[in-house]
């Protein structure tokens, strides 16, 4: 049993905290993890992804490779397409419907998401909307994390304590609002399906 | 003790302070700077060790240096162009040699994800005559940490581990063990340490000496690992590092088994590649960096009845990351069928800088400014500031190594470049810009070097800048820039038109000018609030 599962979005989405949950769980949960992340110069407003490895078995290369991905977990809808060649036939493309416009070239939105469902196996979720029945518009990387969840090896109450371990140091406030965008995705991920 | 996931850099940082560390001194760099965070953030739970930001590469392993010195152990760290700037102190460590473990880590970029060349810090070890080690995977990263120490104060030398992007920025699972105690205070003996001709050639005679012994121990490390298959002599495969982890990767469930080198200890391990040699009739070298390994056993001539592959060969890109995928090809078998590529032209997403950036003003107010010039140039640096070269800026023109915006400029004005402009920002300026302004001050070059003090090391996370503020001040006036012409803006959009005005005032001079940039940098002023 193993997923590997491609992050994806722009520099400053909150990429990095998604990972940060799902390693947690994962390592309570006992699995093998592996996490390839972007840092430095390539995360200032730009694409960023993430490689994020899970098994029951030793896992090799620290890289997902192309074909093998399960899933393409993605917090902006164009940023979901850069990955595609990594997912495995029949491999699914969760992403968020929100736009992150800071190019001058950015394609047609209803383009972008044609392309999203061609494959299928897709599930679009309006994270902004959910975010901001949160509480914030912050809380679309908890959004599109719960979204996924449905599809995860792992337990929701294990994710559902990450973030509130994750959240705690920044009052009780910011973990109810984080916990519920989480809730909110989770439903429309599922409903989505 | 609990298993924990970490990122490669901050296992290396674990298993130093498990191994008995009494300093750590580093410069903020992709992809090394996490091992200096996480080490700081150890030392705030345990007071009982140094962990500290130092002013440049070359600071940094001196101090490591006076630390190994006084018999304790030291780690530096660094990117690998930072192993440039220390290299000298670096070699000639190799002749003092350690006398409390000296762990250097050197985090290499092949693929420039995040530097301007991709050098292989391998070349730089072989170059000093001491041992490498390169992790492949979280937990040698922990253990190779804590051996590195060992390994030096058994030799009496400083020890490498050279790290790449992928692994150093990719968290796994490690299993600590307990820690132990740092050493005593014992000073090293000055006939080791005086490097005079006379101590220097014994020195260098006792180094040569040890070689035999290093690639002994390579040969008996557990790390560099033979696997060969009696049943198929075809294809044998050296693997470096991280590069055995693709391999892998790509013969579970492949037609055949190769048999294989896994090569993590340096200098190489001649009596086992010898066996892999004989036993096959192609080697294929898998390594990230430069063909180092593939040219030492290719050497001029081949192998005779042997055929070598890989870098230089052509089987794998001679440039770039090895990944997943080009090893697979490396290997000959057919890529893994996946998902097709996307039918829409997806538009890049290059980094930029940040919304309200003040770098973003004082590129624009200098760009106004020298709108009236036929033909001025702009020497910039390493920092956020170099993506003012891309659009929508396009207001900077080379960017080559730290500080060389300043020296550049005193080079280009003298050879007739009017204005020769220099960028830099506060932190670069600290680690390599000082010396470069105090040449044109004892010559008033006409130039204008722009410092942006943003108060911290921006490009790298936020780490805290050497030379800001009132002491930036004191540093330029200093080194003997005319005070007249250091001038003080501050770079916001509604001062766009006093900003270039002041600017064109100083181009104008003939002489040196400083133009100090003054604001924060946005995201740290976003943390504060």
């Amino acid at each position: 049993m193993k997923q590997d599962i491609i992050l994806a979005g722009v520099g400053g989405q909150g990429i990095l905290s998604i990972a940060f949950v799902i390693d947690s769980a994962a390592l309570k949960e006992g699995l093998q993890i592996k996490q390839a992340e972007v840092h430095g110069m390539s995360q200032r407003g730009g694409a960023v992804q993430s490689h994020l490895r899970l098994s029951r078995e030793p896992i090799w290369s620290d890289l997902i490779p192309k074909g093998k991905a399960d899933l393409v977990l993605s917090v902006e809808p164009l940023e979901s397409l850069r990955y595609l060649d990594y997912l495995a036939p029949g491999g699914m493309l969760i992403t968020s419907a929100t736009p992150f416009v800071n190019i001058p070239d950015y394609p047609e939105l209803d383009k972008i998401l044609a392309e999203v469902r061609r494959g299928g196996n897709a599930v679009i979720v309006d994270s902004d909307k959910l975010a901001k029945e949160a509480g914030s518009s912050k809380a679309q990387n908890m959004v599109m994390l719960g979204a996924a969840s449905n599809r995860l090896m792992l337990k929701t109450e294990n994710l559902e304590e990450v973030i509130r371990k994750l959240f705690e140091p920044r009052g009780e406030a910011m973990v109810a609002m984080n916990l519920k965008a989480f809730a909110l995705g989770r439903e429309a991920g599922r409903a989505a399906a | 003790m609990d298993r924990e996931i970490l990122l490669a850099d901050e296992a290396i940082a674990l298993g130093a302070v498990h191994a008995g560390l009494s300093s750590g001194y580093s410069y903020p760099g992709t992809p090394a700077s996490e091992i200096m965070e996480y080490l700081i953030k150890l030392a705030e739970r345990d007071k009982g060790f140094r962990a500290a930001w130092c002013v440049n590469e070359k600071v940094a392993y001196e101090e490591a240096l006076g630390t190994s010195f006084a018999g304790k152990r030291a780690l530096v760290s660094f990117k690998h162009v930072g192993l440039n700037v220390a290299a000298d102190p670096f070699i000639n460590s190799a002749l003092t040699g350690a006398n409390g473990g000296l762990v250097v880590v050197s985090a290499d970029d092949p693929g420039m994800h995040s530097s301007q060349d991709e050098q292989d810090s391998r070349y730089y070890a072989q170059f000093a005559l001491i041992p490498c080690l390169e992790p492949s995977d979280h937990q040698e990263a922990y253990d190779m940490a804590r051996e590195a120490f060992d390994l030096s104060e058994k030799i009496g030398l400083p020890v490498m581990i050279r790290i790449v992007t992928r692994l150093a920025h990719s968290r796994g699972p490690v299993q600590p063990r307990p820690a132990r105690g740092q050493n005593e205070l014992r000073h090293g003996a000055w006939t080791d340490w005086t490097l005079l001709p006379g101590n220097a050639r014994r020195r260098f005679n006792l180094l040569t000496d040890l070689q035999p012994g290093l690639v002994r121990n390579a040969e008996r490390s557990p790390w560099n690992r033979l696997e060969l298959n009696p049943q198929d002599r075809s294809l044998g495969v050296i693997a470096a590092g991280i590069a055995f982890n693709y391999l892998q990767e790509n013969l579970a469930g492949a037609s055949f088994q190769p048999s294989w080198l896994k090569l993590c200890v340096y200098p190489l391990p001649e009596a086992l590649i010898r066996k892999l040699v004989e036993h096959v009739e192609t080697i294929l070298v898998l390594e990230d960096g430069y063909p180092l390994i593939e040219r030492s056993i290719k050497g001029i001539f081949g192998i005779p009845g042997k055929k070598v592959v890989g870098k230089l060969s052509g089987r794998l890109p001679a440039t770039g990351e090895l990944t997943p995928e080009n090893v697979r090809k490396a290997l000959g078998l057919a890529p893994l069928p996946a998902r097709t590529p996307a039918d829409l032209k997806l538009s890049g997403r290059p980094p930029q800088l940040c919304q309200g950036c003040p770098h973003a003003d004082t590129l624009n107010a200098l760009k106004k400014a020298l709108e009236s010039y036929p033909k001025p140039n702009v020497f910039s640096d390493i920092g956020c500031y170099t993506l003012g070269a891309l659009p929508p800026y396009s207001a900077i023109q080379t960017c080559v190594c730290m500080g060389a915006s300043v020296s550049m400029a005193k080079g280009g004005a003298e050879a007739g470049i009017h204005p020769a402009v220099a960028v830099i920002g506060d932190s670069t300026f600290g680690h390599s810009g000082m010396t470069g302004l105090l040449d044109a001050a004892l010559a008033d070059t006409p130039m204008t070097v722009f410092i942006l003090d943003n108060a911290i090391v921006a490009m790298t996370g936020g780490q805290p800048s050497c030379a800001t503020g009132a002491g930036l001040l004191k540093i330029v006036e200093g080194l003997g820039a005319p005070k007249d012409h250091i001038r003080v803006i501050t770079p916001l959009p509604k001062n766009l038109e006093t900003n270039a005005r002041i600017i064109k005032e100083e181009l104008d001079h003939p002489g040196l000018s400083v133009i100090i940039a003054v604001r924060d940098c946005i995201q740290e002023t976003r943390k504060k609030k």
